[in-house]
């Protein structure tokens, strides 16, 4: 004969009916288009083993507080929307599972070195005019469609396609560039994000793009006010190596690569 | 303010800094043909000076780590703020230092490994 759960009850006041546990979720709180003001609000949300820290400021604003500012949409590290800091680590909150963190209690703040628009969203402009400025496209003059022969391929071998691939992963998140120390000091930098996507281009062999792509990085503020920190790869969510890139890249302007 | 290109000015920088390990090596062992103490006596750094090669070598790197230094500490002022006056205020103190830095103290050498102090 069944038994019937003690606390059912209790449960199916909660969100989630068959949690068990739960934790506490510090959101920061500030909108600098009103005050100054920065504070954390603590909720208690019921988690789940799968719960992801985008799923629990989910319940938040449907259950407890509808007004937290927070930007997503795939929910499945596709969309890069997410990215925060998650106990003091840039992450995307879609992307981590609360039980992952063995902790009770989960900080999240919204990420370093971008302008707070509201909350935990923060404003991207720096990362995509820099990620423009590289030219994330192939160059070259001649096109696929040629008006003779119709349809035409540039084949690659997979050599070639395995010298940029890990650098095609990039969703821009900007975990990169939040996690960078040079980004922190220097508000000109052009970061491992786009320095990442100007190494994915240029290694690509369809392209022809090499030597402008080039001279937009190698300026006061461009690919060598890098010092191998190498935060930007450790807090990669999609295994990019934007360090490994900027490195690459080097060779090319030092003359051991071409 | 842009006088030469970043990666000229960082090649510039990464063989200055090479060149001047390469001397400090040179230029400790050479501290080895005497006592330690006997090296900083006057009539001694006087002999040196006077010795034609080892003012070279002391006239190189002082060249290489002014070039070097100077051009450091414009990497980490360009970092630490940014703005076109300050950038170009910046670039022009730090060569007008190396400059300065390079002529002061050629003046010693020179003047010490001719004999004129
Ligand atoms: C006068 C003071 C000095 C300053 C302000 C200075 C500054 C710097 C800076 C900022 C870098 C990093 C460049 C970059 O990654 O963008 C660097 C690199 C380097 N420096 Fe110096 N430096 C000084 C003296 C020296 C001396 C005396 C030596 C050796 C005899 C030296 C050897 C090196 C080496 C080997 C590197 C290459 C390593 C790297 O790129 O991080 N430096 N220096
Ligand atoms: S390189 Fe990685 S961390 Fe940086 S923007 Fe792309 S996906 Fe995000
Ligand atoms: S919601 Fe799309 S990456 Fe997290």
């Amino acid at each position: 004969m069944a038994t019937i759960h003690p606390k059912l009850s209790e449960e199916l006041s909660q969100t989630v009916v068959s949690s068990t546990k739960s934790v506490k979720l510090k959101i920061k709180r500030s909108n600098p288009n009103v005050n100054s003001e920065q504070k954390f609000d603590d909720f208690v949300v019921p988690i789940e083993k799968w719960t992801t820290v985008l799923d629990a400021l989910l319940d938040v604003k449907s259950h407890l507080d509808h007004s937290v500012g927070v930007r997503y949409s795939c929910r499945q590290a596709s969309c890069g929307s997410c990215g925060m800091k998650i106990n003091g680590k840039p992450a995307l909150a879609c992307f981590t599972k609360i039980s992952e963190l063995n902790s009770d209690s989960i900080t999240v703040e919204p990420m370093d070195n971008y302008p707070v628009v509201r909350d935990l969203a923060v404003n991207m402009d720096r990362m995509i005019s820099n990620h423009k400025k590289v030219m994330p496209y192939v160059i070259r003059e001649d096109s696929e469609i040629d008006a003779e022969s119709g349809i035409r391929e540039f084949l690659q071998s997979p050599e070639n396609v395995d010298k940029y691939i890990q650098f095609s992963s990039c969703i821009k998140c900007g975990l990169c560039n939040s996690a960078c120390p040079t980004m922190a000091m220097d508000k000109t930098f052009v970061g491992p994000q786009a320095l990442a996507q100007a190494y994915r281009y240029i290694a690509d062999s369809r392209d022809k793009g090499k030597n402008k792509r080039l001279k937009v990085i190698d300026e006061s503020h461009g690919i060598w006010r890098c010092h191998f920190a190498g935060s930007c790869s450790q807090v990669c969510p999609k295994g990019v190596d934007p360090a490994m890139g900027i490195q690459l890249l080097r060779g090319y302007l030092l003359g051991i690569r071409d | 303010m842009m006088v030469l290109r970043e990666s000229i000015i960082m090649k510039i920088h990464y063989g200055t800094a090479i060149g001047a390990l390469f001397l400090t090596v040179v230029h400790i062992l050479m501290r080895l043909t005497q006592d330690f103490h006997e090296s900083l006596q006057y009539e001694n750094v006087i002999a040196n000076y006077e010795n034609i090669g080892y003012a070279v070598l002391l006239e190189l790197l002082l060249i290489l780590i002014s070039v070097h230094g100077f051009n450091g500490l414009r990497v980490i002022l360009l970092e630490m703020n940014q703005g076109p006056t300050y950038e170009k205020a910046v670039t022009i103190g730090c060569l007008i230092g190396m400059a300065a830095l390079i002529a002061y103290g050629s003046r010693t050498i020179i003047m010490t490994s001719m004999g004129m102090v």
